[in-house]
């Protein structure tokens, strides 16, 4: 079991790298949205592995949490950079 | 826990993990917002739903209770952000042409000649910035 976890964190860690590649090299502001919203996923999957790892309940409220703020911001900043976007 | 639960958790888990790197890589190696907005939804609806399935598979009933309302949550707000941004990339005209194979929304918008889907911003002076 600690095999498979460390192959999914190992994947996971990966796809973070390559996401926040995306992030940097843009090109538009809606690029890099969709990608802080894929890397707050990732996270959110980190997090279930670790819950998985210890089978300790008491992280869970961080998961909804962090899910619910990431498509708070998510769909706020995707707004915001449409007007920016556009006038530019 | 049995050993049947193990390997099915197991699975779940790399599945899900799987998932996401197939849908980062899809971020990084495609041509245009669209495009990557799609390859987004990987990890978005699927892989997280995978892993938090494995997950579930090993805690009990109240814990799982509670990660299955961050799954459906999950699942209301992916098709939510992808609208927005994807209507987003449209009206700021930051797409791509050449790669796009049908636009349903230009032929509505030619027929109507305004962009009537919410009609308060847009039409404002250029913001000072």
């Amino acid at each position: 079991m600690t095999t498979v976890f460390t192959i999914t964190l190992t994947l996971l860690c990966v796809a973070g790298v390559l996401t926040l590649v995306r992030l940097l090299r843009g090109p538009s502001t809606l690029d890099r949205i969709v990608a802080v919203d894929v890397f707050i996923i990732l996270i959110v999957a980190g997090a279930a592995v670790y819950v998985a790892v210890y089978r300790d309940g008491a992280n869970i409220t961080l998961l909804a949490a962090v899910a619910l703020l990431g498509f708070v911001g998510t769909a706020t900043a995707a707004r915001l950079a449409e007007r920016r976007e556009g006038h530019r | 826990m049995s050993a049947v639960g193990t390997v099915v958790s197991s699975v779940l888990l790399l599945g899900g993990a799987a998932l996401c790197l197939l849908g980062a890589l899809g971020l990084l190696r495609f041509p245009d917002v669209l495009s990557r907005l799609q390859a987004a939804t990987k990890p978005q609806t699927l892989g997280l739903l995978l892993i938090l399935l494995g997950t579930m598979m090993r805690l009990d009933f109240e814990d799982a209770a509670t990660l299955m309302l961050v799954a459906l949550f999950q699942v209301i707000t992916a098709p939510v952000i992808s609208q927005l941004v994807g209507r987003s990339a449209y009206r700021a005209g930051v797409l791509r042409r050449d790669v796009l194979v049908v636009d349903h929304l230009g032929s509505r918008l030619s027929e109507n000649g305004t962009d009537s889907t919410d009609g308060a911003d847009g039409a404002g002076p250029p913001p000072q910035r």
